[in-house]
């Protein structure tokens, strides 16, 4: 029963990892740069949804789309001030700008809220589920993120097949120069592609401060690295793969914590990401294109 | 025969110069008592920087590839060093010969990493290498944290739980302590030792550069395919450019390792932030830019240290002056802004000569 419960909490885990992973992979995908300050927007939306709900006593859901919008408009500003003037620039200089901002959230938070780590009152109200005579607990946190990870999903996966606005993310990934010719609004597309990047990353923020309630100006730089990995894994700019990726990376990680040793337990995620890409160099479901001379 | 004296080596000479007069102003200053305790405690820290820095120039700038791992390296050889140091601290006793020592060990140990590291993580490519070399500093940083190792009068104990679980004798001594590191490193480094190591680093990659085999590194990282076309065998350049990084970043840890009396492995020194730190430097001096990458390396040093006095903001401007120059260097329209002006300049300066 134990193992069973180890799992739940891993696949939850992993839900959070696998909604971080999609703001990662989707951006990577459309303008093929590592956005670094992701895990931060992700603080940001905590703080934003501690401040509304358990500072001004708004109601969770409210809280939750405050946040959502807040991230979202900062998102959009963010790729505005900082990324677009240099879509032309090499990759590295874009990267090194995204730790910039990465480094300037932190410390923006660090002097709104100070370093103190601030106790996150869940925002779920879900009662949790006892099972096989109380042997097995599922928290209403564990439930409420695994049906937001499998509702994002679809949602997403939808919007991208079906609407126009989505396919052109699609077209835009795939070739920019001839997207543009197709009349796609290139700019406008990597810039709706960061906002909803940025709502998940607040909807992400929301359920890991849920599920591990202390918020400081650091809680989103772990995960987000972690969320990276599971991009990788999976194959980054592929949607499904940052979904297996999320999911896989979070057992794993919640697994060997149980079983192996906690201090170690990064160390093995971070050594199985290794053997994939040994064995699967571009990730599980990631496009192998040949180089052509 | 003068053009034997090229711009190549005029350029090495400037930046070893510009070492050698920093060091000697810094001398002056610390003899006439005009540096603060603050800085003087920096100045060790700016050379392993510095080392760091040019060291991961080497992989970034001439080998072309991006590594998130540098930190790791540098991990493992301060603590490799400084292990070496405590086992024969009672054996030799003169420091210099023992730092010496020191330094080749933790260099050996290092190159070995960067060995058996390079040889999966360089047939990856781009991105997905980079997560990789992230992937194994975190390895190494977590894996240190967990070993236990003792030494009393029947040898080496090692565990990976706790002290207890070392079965040492009575005499024994516990080397390195899990999480709480290393304690009573000698200490060794100075600033001079310091000094004389960059100066070392930057004539190892200098040198290297504008060998043959520097050119076969740059022509891979220029173009594999054509690189191997004509006969260069890819991944023992690769493996020799990027082990030869990893070494000196090891250099790097000895220097720092025996500057501090505790070693620990956290992440504020040897974690992913640390390497981003150093990419940062990189990538601020200029690719493949040597000297960039040392006046970068003292200038993002010392900033945080200067702008001490703003107190809770230093950071935050740190991070906007960051985004600044990045945007100031990289952004298609400055750089149009910037050929502007000089062109300007150049055209209104003829203007003059010619009246």
């Amino acid at each position: 029963m134990s193992f069973i419960s180890y799992l739940v909490n891993g696949i939850s885990l992993g839900s959070v990892y696998a909604i971080i992973a999609l703001g990662y992979t989707m951006v990577y995908g459309i303008a093929k740069m590592l956005n670094f300050a992701h895990g931060d927007v992700i603080m940001i939306g905590g703080y934003v949804a501690f401040l509304t709900v358990s500072g001004m006593g708004l109601p969770p859901v409210l809280g939750v789309l405050i946040s959502m919008v807040v991230c979202t408009v900062l998102g959009v500003t963010i790729e505005k001030i900082a990324y677009k003037p240099l879509r032309m620039a090499s990759p590295l200089a874009v990267l090194i700008t995204a730790i910039g901002v990465s480094y300037l959230l932190q410390n923006i938070a660090l002097l709104l809220f100070g370093a103190s780590p601030k106790a996150f009152t869940s925002m779920v109200s879900v009662p949790a589920i006892v099972l096989a005579d109380g042997q097995l607990t599922i928290s209403g946190e564990t439930i409420v993120t695994i049906v937001a990870c499998i509702v994002i999903m679809i949602g997403l996966n939808l919007f991208i097949k079906k609407s126009k606005a989505g396919r052109a993310m699609l077209a835009v990934s795939e070739d920019k120069g001839a997207a543009q010719l197709m009349g796609i609004n290139v700019n406008g597309t990597i810039a709706l592609t960061f906002a909803i990047g940025s709502a998940l990353a607040a909807i992400a923020g929301v359920l890991l401060c849920s599920a591990y309630p202390t918020l400081t100006p650091y809680t989103g730089s772990m995960p987000g690295i972690k969320a990276f990995v599971a991009a990788v894994f999976g194959g980054i700019g592929s949607i499904p793969g940052a979904f297996l990726g999320g999911i896989l990376l979070g057992v794993i990680e919640n697994l060997s914590k149980a079983y192996i040793s906690s201090q170690m337990a990064d160390a093995i995620v971070f050594g199985v990401l290794i053997v994939v890409l040994l064995v699967r160099p571009t990730g599980i479901l990631g496009k192998n294109i040949r180089e052509k001379v | 025969m003068k053009n034997k004296f090229n711009k190549q080596t005029k350029d090495n000479l400037i930046t070893y110069g510009m070492v050698i007069a920093a060091f000697i102003i810094m001398q002056i200053l610390l003899s006439m008592g005009k540096v603060s305790s603050l800085m003087e405690g920096l100045l060790v820290p700016l050379c392993t920087y510095v080392i760091l820095a040019v060291s991961l120039n080497l992989t970034v700038g001439i080998l072309g590839e991006l590594s998130l791992g540098h930190a790791g390296f540098m991990c493992v050889g301060a603590f490799s060093s400084a292990l070496f140091s405590k086992c024969t601290e009672a054996t030799i006793t003169n420091s210099g010969i023992r730092f010496f020592f020191a330094i080749l060990v933790g260099a050996a140990v290092a190159a070995v990493f960067g060995i058996l590291i390079g040889i999966p993580v360089l047939r990856l490519k781009g991105d997905y290498l980079a997560i990789v070399t992230l992937a194994f500093g975190e390895i190494i940083k977590n894996f240190i944290n967990v070993v236990y190792l003792g030494r009393d009068s029947k040898g080496f104990h090692f565990s990976m739980k706790d002290t207890m679980s070392l079965n040492m004798e009575a005499d024994g001594e516990v080397l390195i302590k899990g999480a709480q590191g290393i304690t009573g490193t000698p200490n060794d480094s100075n600033f001079i030792v310091g000094i004389v190591l960059v100066l070392v680093t930057i004539f190892i990659i200098t040198n290297l550069v504008n060998s043959r085999t520097g050119r076969a590194v740059m022509a891979i990282r220029d173009n594999r395919i054509a690189a191997e076309s004509l006969g260069i065998n890819i991944t023992k350049y690769k493996l020799l450019a990027f082990s030869i990084s990893a070494s000196l970043a090891g250099v790097a840890g000895v220097l720092y390792a025996h500057n501090l009396s505790t070693l620990t492995a956290l992440p504020k020194n040897f974690g992913y932030n640390m390497s981003i730190m150093i990419l940062v430097f990189v990538v601020l001096g200029g690719i493949g830019n040597i000297r960039g990458s040392i006046i970068a390396a003292v200038i993002l040093t010392l900033l945080p240290e200067l702008l001490r006095g703003l107190n809770d903001y230093r950071m935050l401007i740190y991070a906007i002056v960051l985004i600044a120059m990045m945007l100031f260097n990289w952004s298609p329209k400055a750089i149009e802004v910037k050929e502007k002006i000089s062109t300007k300049f150049r055209t209104s300066c003829k203007g003059k000569k010619e009246v």
